[in-house]
C-alpha cells in the first residue's frame, strides 16, 4: 500500500518586506507579498526524498490560509514535486492562533488520510515552533520533532535530533508527526517543467463546515491568545563610535561590559 | 506608491507561467548566481555548477520545442530571463546565450532524426555548448573562414583553427562552421562536433579585460573526423545558418547588455541614497538625478527595442534589422550607463570593492562580439539602402 505523506505548509508574509499589523492587530497581509514559508521548504524537500526512496508514496500538501495561499504558497510545493494539495480557506479563520490552526490542520490531515505528517521547524512569521507537537496531540500519534535527518522504513520513521548537549537518534511507529530543521538539507528549486506540471495538479478547497469545525473555535474569537497593543519598532539610533587614541580596546571592553555582553 | 531606490524590473510577460518562470529565475539569480559573482570573476572561476542548476531547473533550452526537452518559450520571455541573469552575473547569461546559439543550427536546420538523436541531451541541462564561427583571420569578414572540411564517403575531416570561442575547452559540444567548397559564403557547411572528439583541442584561455570567469579560447581542429550524420543542414548552407543564428544571438547580447546596465543603475541608486555630502544625500542633487534619469531612460529604451525585435521574431516575421538595432543600441547604451555608474560612485566606483568597475569592463565586449557595432550599422544600412554598390 502506498505511503501517504502529508506536508503542512504555511503561507507567510515575505520576511524581507516591510511588515505591519492591520487595525485589528492581525498581520496586514495586503501590505506585503506572501510566499511559502522558507522553513517549510525543508519539510517539502524531506517528504520528496522519503517519497523518492519509497516504492510507492503520495505527497499531499496541506495549508490553512487566505485565498492567495493556494497560488503563492501551495503551488510552490506542488512545483517542487508534491502530488496534490488541500487548501482550507474560510473567512472565519481570520485571526486564528496556533490552537485554532492546529485544530483545522488536524481535521484536514485526517480528511486526507496519512501515514506520516511532515512539518517545518517553525513558521517564519509566528516562529512559535509548537504546531507539530499540538498537531500530534490532536491526532493522537507519536511526535518526533526538530529532526536534522529523517527516513522511513518498515512502518517506522527514524531520525536524528541535534541538541546543544547531545545528538539523539529517535524512532516512532507510523502514523506519526515529524518536524525537520533547516539543517536537514537544502530544498530543491522547482524546475520550469515542475511549474507547468503543478498547474495540472489537483488542489482541494475546503471550508470549515466541510471539516465539521465550529467557527467559534477558530479565528480571532476562538484564539487562546490576544494581542492587546503593538508599537512599531523605534527607528535605529546612531551607534557609538569608539576612536582608538591608545585606549580604544579598553573603551570597547567597557562598552560591551556595560551591556553585559562580556 | 513604490518605495525609493532600486526595484525589480516591472516586466510585461505573456502568460502566468512566464511570470512564475521569472520568479524562479530571480530566486536562482539571488541565491545561486549573484553571491559568488564578484569573487569568482576576480579569480577567473567558471561557475559550471550554476549551469548544472540552471539545467536541472529547465533553463538551458527555454526557446526550443518541448518535444525535444525545451521549454517552448517565446523569445520575449527567454530574453527577459537572460536579462535577469545578466544583472546577476554576465558570465552566466552570456554562457546561456552562447549555449542557446550553439543549439540553434541543429534545432532549426537539423533533420527530424538528428533532432531526436542529439537535441534532448543538448537541451536537457547536463551539456554545455559552444559556437565556432570566427577565426584568427576571419572576424567581421566571417565568410572568409579557412577551416577546411573534406569529405570521404560518409566521414568528414575538419582541419583548422577557430578563435574567440566562449566555453572553448570546456564545452560538451561545438557547432563548427567550416569550408567544404569554394571560396565565399556559399562554400561553408555546419557541423555538430562532440567536445571529446579526437584532434579537437583548446589553447590556453585568452587573458581578457572582463568576463574573466567565462573562458574564451582558440580551438584547434587537427584531423577531427565526424560522421555525415553530424552535418547540420545542406552542404554549402552553413553561412546562412550562421547568419540566422547570429540574428537570434544578437537579441541575446542585447538582453545581456540591458541586464548589466540595470545592475549598474541599481548600484548607483543605492549608493546615492546612502551617501551624504554637503549635509544632504547625494540623491538630492539635481545634476546627479539628471544623470540617473538619462541612465534609466537609456535602459528602458533598449529593453523596449529588444522586445520589439523579439516579438517580431515570435510572430514569425523578419527581425534581422531590428535585432541589429537592438544589439547596437542596448550595448552602446550599456557602455554609457556603466561609465556613468562608475562616475556616480566616484572614487569608490573605481575600486574593485564595488561592482561598478566590473560592469564597465564587462559590457565593453558586448559592443564587439557577435558582430561589432560597426557591423551592426552596416547591416542596418543594407536594410535601409540595399547592398553597397562598390565591390
Amino acid at each position: 500500500m502506498s505511503l501517504r505523506i502529508v506536508v503542512c505548509v504555511k503561507y507567510v508574509p515575505d520576511a524581507t518586506g516591510d511588515r505591519h499589523f492591520a487595525e485589528d492587530l492581525t498581520t496586514d497581509r495586503d501590505a506585503v507579498d506572501g510566499l511559502l514559508s522558507e522553513l517549510d521548504e525543508y519539510a517539502v524537500e524531506q517528504a520528496l526524498q522519503i517519497s523518492e526512496a519509497s516504492d510507492d508514496a503520495e505527497i499531499t500538501v496541506v495549508t490553512v490560509g487566505p485565498e492567495e495561499a493556494n497560488k503563492d504558497g501551495l503551488r510552490k510545493a506542488l512545483s517542487m514535486g508534491a502530488d496534490k494539495g488541500v487548501h482550507v480557506v474560510d473567512d472565519a479563520l481570520h485571526g486564528s492562533d496556533v490552537m485554532g490552526t492546529s485544530l483545522v490542520l488536524a481535521k484536514a490531515v485526517e480528511h486526507v488520510g496519512y501515514d506520516l505528517v511532515v512539518c517545518g521547524m517553525a513558521s517564519t512569521d509566528g516562529t512559535m515552533g509548537v504546531l507539530p507537537a499540538l498537531l500530534a496531540e490532536r491526532l493522537g500519534v507519536p511526535q518526533v520533532t526538530l529532526l536534522s535527518e529523517v527516513a522511513v522504513a518498515d512502518g517506522q520513521v527514524t531520525g536524528r535530533r541535534d541538541g546543544d548537549t547531545a545528538t539523539e537518534r529517535l524512532a516512532a511507529s507510523l502514523p506519526a508527526v515529524v518536524s525537520v530543521t533547516d539543517q536537514s538539507g537544502e530544498a530543491r528549486y522547482p524546475s520550469f517543467k515542475g511549474i507547468m506540471a503543478a498547474k495540472k495538479k489537483p488542489v482541494e478547497e475546503l471550508q470549515l463546515s466541510d471539516l465539521g469545525i465550529e467557527a467559534d473555535l477558530v479565528g480571532l474569537g476562538g484564539a487562546w491568545t490576544a494581542v492587546d497593543s503593538a508599537d512599531a519598532r523605534p527607528a535605529r539610533t546612531a551607534g557609538t563610535i569608539v576612536k582608538d587614541e591608545g585606549e580604544g580596546g579598553k573603551q570597547l571592553a567597557a562598552f560591551l561590559a556595560e551591556r553585559k555582553f562580556i | 506608491m513604490r518605495p525609493d531606490g532600486p526595484q525589480p524590473v516591472e516586466r510585461q510577460l505573456p502568460t502566468d507561467e512566464a511570470h512564475e518562470l521569472m520568479a524562479l529565475v530571480r530566486d536562482l539569480a539571488r541565491r545561486e548566481v549573484r553571491p559568488r559573482a564578484a569573487e569568482e570573476e576576480d579569480a577567473g572561476v567558471f561557475p559550471r555548477g550554476v549551469f548544472t542548476t540552471l539545467g536541472t531547473s529547465g533553463l538551458l533550452g527555454l526557446p526550443y520545442p518541448q518535444e525535444y526537452g525545451g521549454g517552448d518559450q517565446p523569445y520575449e520571455v527567454y530574453l527577459q530571463v537572460l536579462e535577469e541573469l545578466a544583472a546577476a552575473r554576465l558570465t552566466v547569461a552570456m554562457g546561456l546565450s552562447v549555449h542557446t546559439l550553439s543549439c540553434f543550427g541543429l534545432a532549426e536546420y537539423g533533420t527530424k532524426e538528428q533532432r531526436e538523436q542529439y537535441l534532448p541531451a543538448m537541451l536537457g541541462g547536463q551539456l554545455l555548448g559552444a559556437y565556432c564561427l570566427s577565426e584568427p583571420n576571419a572576424g567581421s569578414d566571417a565568410a572568409s573562414l579557412r577551416t577546411r572540411a573534406t569529405r570521404d564517403g560518409a566521414t568528414w575531416t575538419l582541419n583548422g583553427g577557430k578563435a574567440w570561442i566562449t566555453h572553448g575547452g570546456i564545452a560538451d559540444f561545438y557547432t563548427v562552421l567550416a569550408r567544404s567548397g569554394a571560396e565565399g559564403p556559399r562554400g561553408i557547411t555546419a557541423f555538430l562536433v562532440p567536445g571529446d572528439a579526437a584532434g579537437l583541442s583548446a589553447a590556453p584561455p585568452e587573458r581578457k579585460m572582463g568576463l574573466k570567469g567565462s573562458p574564451t579560447a582558440q580551438i584547434h581542429l587537427d584531423g577531427v573526423t565526424v560522421d555525415d550524420g553530424r552535418r547540420i543542414g545542406e552542404e554549402g548552407q552553413g553561412f546562412g545558418i550562421a547568419l540566422a543564428a547570429l540574428d537570434s544571438g544578437r537579441l541575446g547580447i542585447a538582453a545581456c547588455a540591458v541586464g548589466v546596465a540595470q545592475a549598474a543603475l541599481d548600484e548607483a541608486l543605492a549608493f546615492l541614497a546612502g551617501r551624504r555630502q554637503f549635509g544632504r544625500p547625494l540623491s538630492d542633487f539635481q545634476g546627479l538625478r539628471f544623470m540617473l534619469a538619462d541612465m534609466a531612460t537609456a535602459i528602458e529604451a533598449g529593453r523596449a527595442l529588444y522586445l520589439t525585435a523579439a516579438r517580431l521574431r515570435d510572430a514569425g516575421r523578419p527581425f534581422s534589422k531590428e535585432a541589429a538595432m537592438a544589439k547596437l543600441l542596448c550595448t552602446d547604451n550599456a557602455m554609457k550607463v556603466t561609465i556613468d555608474a562608475v562616475q556616480l560612485l566616484g572614487g569608490y566606483g573605481y575600486t574593485a570593492d564595488f561592482p561598478a568597475e566590473r560592469y564597465l569592463r564587462e559590457v565593453k565586449v558586448l559592443q564587439i562580439l557577435e558582430g561589432t557595432n560597426q557591423i551592426q550599422r552596416m547591416i542596418i544600412g543594407r536594410h535601409l539602402l540595399g547592398p553597397e554598390t562598390r565591390a
